[in-house]
């Protein structure tokens, strides 16, 4: 990536500033990941309204940061790698927003569940363990845009992988659950509905990873095809 | 772009090297120059791009003290250019050329596009007409001049003038357009038809192009090379020298981090 200075200090200042738009609103979805995970295992659905009005803010700076992609791009005409981040920025604050949603889903998922007087807990303990899994990616996601380093973002792309295998395992379990008891089939629903918003929002992790490579490197290392995948 | 087909060469140089006296002006280009296909050179004021343009058409040749090595082939017939063996009116004859500022002959307009026609002996007057006509249609201009071909070439607008060169230029059938920065001194109208022009004139000429503007080198050019101080930086497809250049000094460049 080209760190040097533009003859222009002012593109310097605005991509800076779009670069940093990002990780705000990628600092606000990280913080509505965790705190919906910690809703789903502590049971204090009091943060579910502060989950959703977060959104609200995490979309408003969507919609800022393309404006600013749309301005910079008529003012300025990125080319190489100026232009390799514009468009990155406007494909990561898509898959930003949308893992942001799907945290909103888990919180009123666990919403659902604990007024019904439920304790997810007794179904099983797997989705805590790949929420922290998901959280991570989107962590090391951040990560690697703030410093564009695709070794790290590889390194997410690889551990979306255990994510799929490891949902797909809580959703075995929870089926078993269902056929055993039918009384369980309300939660176990919302259980599925939670778990299915944690591995997309791994998805969503390893798509901003992706778009980090395409931005370092102009690599567009999405959907590989069969027989080279791991 | 999965298929990596390599179109046919229309010319290639091979380890040219030019002197202006002492000073050299290009240091060891190699560069292919693909068959009806716009090949846009971009650099730095002082890079050498007009110093390589003009090599082609052997215009170094009009002052003492230049000199050249190495060659450019010329295809399908490989001729070296810069042979002394070789008329630089003989090359001329095959290569057309348009300049930043027109400069239509202070003739009228038909006499601007039948000169070179003329030069080269052709006197039937119904043959003259034809290839006037088809050279106006070339440059695009031919419906706003039709009905004034006996008027004076520099009353028309500078676009217009800038079309008129070319289709002088194609009057007489060149295999090769040289533009150096064609566009320059247009506003962006007259740029936007000149650019137009290019794209329908690939399809029957090959043109290499100088241009400052890097938006149009995008824009109108199939290949791309990047010169910098005489040298050849980096040549490639454009699409990927604008999207992932290979140099870092190119990167520069096109990002607009440095002059």
């Amino acid at each position: 990536m080209n760190e040097s200075l533009h003859l222009s200090s002012q593109f310097d200042e605005d991509l800076g500033g779009l670069r940093t738009h990002v990780l705000q609103m990628g600092g606000l979805v990280e913080t509505q990941v965790s705190a919906a995970i910690e809703a789903y295992s502590s049971g204090e659905v009091g943060s579910v309204k502060h989950i959703v009005e977060t959104d609200r803010k995490v979309n408003d700076l969507e919609k800022a940061i393309d404006d600013d992609c749309a301005h910079l791009i008529a003012k300025r005409q990125p080319a190489a790698s100026d232009l390799r981040l514009v468009f990155g920025i406007t494909k990561i604050v898509t898959d930003l927003e949308r893992a942001g949603d799907e945290a909103k889903k888990i919180a009123k998922g666990v919403r659902r569940i604990y007024e019904a007087g439920q304790m997810p807990s007794q179904y099983g303990i797997g989705v805590r363990h790949i929420a922290e899994a998901a959280l991570g990616m989107l962590h090391n996601a951040l990560d690697a845009f703030a410093r564009l380093d695709p070794q790290l973002a590889e390194h997410v792309i690889r551990a979306d992988a255990d994510v799929d295998t490891e949902f797909k395992s809580i959703m075995r379990q929870l089926i078993t659950h269902m056929m055993e008891d039918p009384r369980t089939i309300t939660t176990s629903i919302d259980i599925i509905w939670i778990a299915r918003a944690v591995e997309r929002i791994g998805d969503h992790a390893k798509n901003i990873a992706e778009h980090v490579v395409f931005i370092v490197e102009g690599r567009d290392i999405r959907h590989p095809p069969k027989e080279s995948k791991a | 772009m999965l298929i990596h087909e390599k179109p046919a060469l229309k010319a290639e140089a091979r380890n040219l090297n030019f002197y202006y006296g002492e000073a050299q002006a290009l240091k060891n280009i190699n560069m292919p120059i693909y068959d009806k296909k716009v090949t846009a050179l971009i650099g730095p004021s002082g890079c050498g791009k007009s110093t390589y343009l003009r090599s082609f058409n052997r215009m170094h040749d009009l002052y003492p003290g230049n000199r050249y090595e190495g060659e450019i082939r010329f295809f399908p017939d490989n001729t070296n250019l810069l042979s002394s063996d070789v008329d630089p009116i003989e090359v001329r004859m095959r290569l057309g050329m348009v300049f930043q500022k027109p400069n239509p002959f202070p003739k009228t307009i038909y006499e601007n596009v039948a000169f070179g026609l003329r030069v080269r002996g052709e006197t039937n007057k119904r043959v003259l007409d034809d290839k006037v006509e088809q050279a106006l249609r070339g440059g695009a201009i031919w419906d706003e001049v039709k009905d004034r071909l006996q008027d004076l070439a520099p009353n028309l607008s500078g676009g217009q003038q800038q079309r008129l060169c070319i289709a002088r230029a194609l009057a007489t059938d060149p295999e090769l357009l040289l533009f150096d920065e064609p566009t320059s001194a247009l506003d962006p109208i007259a740029t936007g038809a000149i650019e137009e022009l290019i794209h329908e004139l690939k399809k029957r000429v090959t043109i290499l192009i100088v241009t400052h503007n890097m938006q149009q080198a995008a824009r109108v050019s199939d290949y791309t090379a990047y010169m910098y101080l005489g040298e050849m930086v980096e040549f490639g497809k454009t699409d990927e020298i604008f999207i992932k250049p290979q140099d870092k000094r190119t990167e520069d460049y096109i990002t607009g981090r440095m002059g």
